[in-house]
């Protein structure tokens, strides 16, 4: 008796999980199936779900008119860049704050997080500005810094998070062995770190690679990832749903191609510290 | 080299000062223990030696040089954590190996002091395995490789065998010893157990909140404990102490008798008891005897095997040129 009720409100548990993640899934199942229509089926009404002429031409004509492989550069330069350096910023800055904290550690950290709170909007002409002083606008090297920037109080955190689990007395062993503070962080924290840096870089990969508001707006063409891509084809002169699709399908796919082969380090990343 | 001089040495957490101003000198060479119950700062104490931790006051000195602002990588001493502190992601073999790369020495003597650190340690057949395919003791050995092979001014253990089981840790025990007489280098050795302090120390030193309570050889601290709680904390089974009239007899506030200095006779004797518990291990028999006036329970050792049951009348006789006298502040009167 017991048992069937157990496997019963296991089959529920299933059967819910599957549904709530479909519906997560679904806008982008939708994207995929409406870049293979054609425009007129696209905006059909009813829609159709899967019975349609399947086509390749939206990508044919999204190739023929943009040059993919140089927003996708962008994209990889961007996103790679931002994370690399925000790591080994926030490397060091997790070291002290898991190691050495003081009175004002956890303030420093809630503030730092308090600046995700800000909206973007806000603080876009004062960095607008900024850029055009420094030269910066369309240029990959602003756009690294900005994306590092905003990320940086995410990377803190998760390596702060990892850190903390790791025993002090070993980082102490090390320093008694005679390792510098360089050398301690580098030969015994981050070789032992290695999971949770992982799932943190790849975390900010995908947040970076994401990330539309400032990448549109500080880029022209020069420096413009793939989000200016996908923007693109929103245009004015008219709404072409099939080819704005094929161009999403083509600006996510490596993102979610990486993201599916590191679901484990991703899942670990995101739930770290709230299960054991 | 490896003397080590603490003069006036002082750490306090916040407003809490865990150890009031505090000398002490550890001569080259020696097996020094630090004991005492848990939070009486002797780990405190050996971390400020070792630079884990700053003083709030004084001066540590290394061999005659002012250590006290230098970080523990400067300070040429080696440490053995009671969590062992291995580097999980190295086999054995880089582990040991990992303070002589912090020195910069030529890979050729590295592998030379491995293989004999490993020898000596018999851990050559583990050298290119994980920490965590280890058992406790093997893991304690490489803790004690990579701390030997630095050849450092001092060795510091911090209770080095409470993770380990009771066999194996008096086998550890007896091999720390070894490794003492062998290298001849300064040791200094934190324990709560009072047993490891006398078989292994040169010299004790008794701590109690923060405060050395007294320094010197485990005899010493056995035959003359300068005060109630060091002669309470050494030796095993524990001082009787015996308040009232019959220490007033001695002109004393107090008076202890250790459990092996006192005869057991089933005839006559200065005090009278009922056994409570009698604990047979064969080569000794502990009974702890009830109704003996000032003092209750209060235990006897005796040597070898004798019958004697719950519920029986015993007499006690003390030996008295082993009687310690102690006055109304615990201080020993001589």
């Amino acid at each position: 008796m017991a048992r069937a009720v157990k496997t019963q409100r296991k089959a529920i548990n299933t059967a819910l999980a599957w549904a709530v993640g479909l519906l997560i899934f679904f806008p982008i199942l939708w994207t995929i199936l409406t870049s293979f229509k054609t425009e007129a089926q696209a905006i059909s009404d009813p829609p159709v779900f899967l019975f349609f002429d399947w086509t390749l031409e939206n990508y044919a004509v999204v190739q023929e008119r943009s040059n993919y492989m140089r927003f996708l550069w962008n994209s990889v330069i961007i996103a790679g860049g931002s994370t690399i350096l925000g790591t080994i910023i926030a490397i060091p800055a997790a070291w002290s704050m898991a190691f050495v904290p003081s009175k004002r550690t956890k303030d420093i950290l809630l503030w730092m997080l308090s600046t995700k709170m800000l909206p973007a909007v806000g603080v876009l002409y004062p960095i607008y500005l900024l850029f055009i002083k420094l030269g910066w606008l369309d240029s990959r090297v602003g756009l690294i810094i900005v994306l590092m920037l905003i990320n940086l109080p995410i990377i803190v955190w998760m390596l702060y998070t990892y850190f903390r689990e790791i025993p002090g007395e070993i980082l102490e062993a090390a320093r008694m062995d005679g390792a510098s503070l360089r050398e301690e962080i580098l030969y015994v924290l981050t070789p032992m770190a290695v999971p949770g840096i992982a799932s943190t870089i790849l975390l900010n990969i995908i947040l970076a690679w994401n990330e539309p508001f400032w990448t549109l707006n500080l880029t022209a063409a020069k420096a413009a990832p793939l989000t200016a891509f996908i923007a693109s084809y929103s245009s004015p002169e008219g709404l072409f749903y099939a080819k704005l699709s094929a161009a999403s399908v083509m600006a996510i796919a490596p993102i979610l191609i990486m993201g599916w082969f590191s679901q484990k380090q991703l899942v670990r990343g995101l739930t770290f510290g709230a299960v054991k | 080299m490896g003397r080590i001089q603490l003069k006036q040495v002082k750490k306090s957490f916040g407003d809490v000062t865990v150890i009031p101003p505090l000398d002490l000198t550890i001569e080259d060479g020696e097996f020094t223990v630090f004991v005492g119950p848990s939070g009486c700062g002797k780990s405190t104490l050996l971390r400020l030696i070792a630079g884990l931790e700053d003083t709030t006051d004084g001066v540590i000195e290394i061999d005659g040089k002012d250590a006290t602002m230098l970080p523990p990588a400067k300070r040429s001493l080696a440490m053995v954590f009671q969590s062992y502190a291995l580097y999980p992601h190295m086999s054995v073999r880089k582990n040991i190996a990992f303070p002589m790369k912090m020195a910069g020495m030529d890979k050729a003597e590295q592998d030379k002091r491995i293989a004999s650190a490993a020898k000596a340690l018999n851990l050559t057949d583990y050298l290119d395995r994980r920490p965590g395919q280890l058992s406790g003791g093997q893991r304690q050995r490489v803790a004690i490789g990579r701390a030997i092979v630095r050849e450092p001014a001092a060795f510091l253990f911090d209770e080095p065998l409470s993770n380990l089981d009771a066999a194996l840790r008096v086998g550890m025990r007896m091999e720390i010893s070894e490794l003492h007489k062998k290298l001849d280098t300064t040791m200094i050795y934190v324990t709560h157990d009072q047993v490891e302090a006398m078989t292994m120390a040169d010299k004790i030193v008794v701590l109690h909140a923060g405060v050395i309570e007294q320094v010197g050889s485990p005899l010493e601290l056995y035959r003359n404990p300068r005060n109630k709680f060091v002669a309470g904390f050494i030796g095993s089974p524990r001082m009787n102490f015996i308040e009232g009239p019959e220490a007033a007899k001695h002109d004393a506030q107090t008076i202890g008798i250790r459990p092996e200095h006192i005869e057991v006779s089933t005839t006559e004797g200065l005090w009278q008891g009922r056994v409570g518990v009698a604990e047979h291990l064969g080569s000794d028999t502990f009974i702890h005897v009830h109704g003996v006036p000032g003092c209750d329970p209060m235990t006897v050792r005796v040597g070898g095997e004798i019958p004697v049951h719950h519920g029986d009348t015993v007499f006690l006789n003390p030996n008295l040129d082993h009687l310690h006298r102690f006055d109304a502040k615990g201080l020993r009167i001589q």
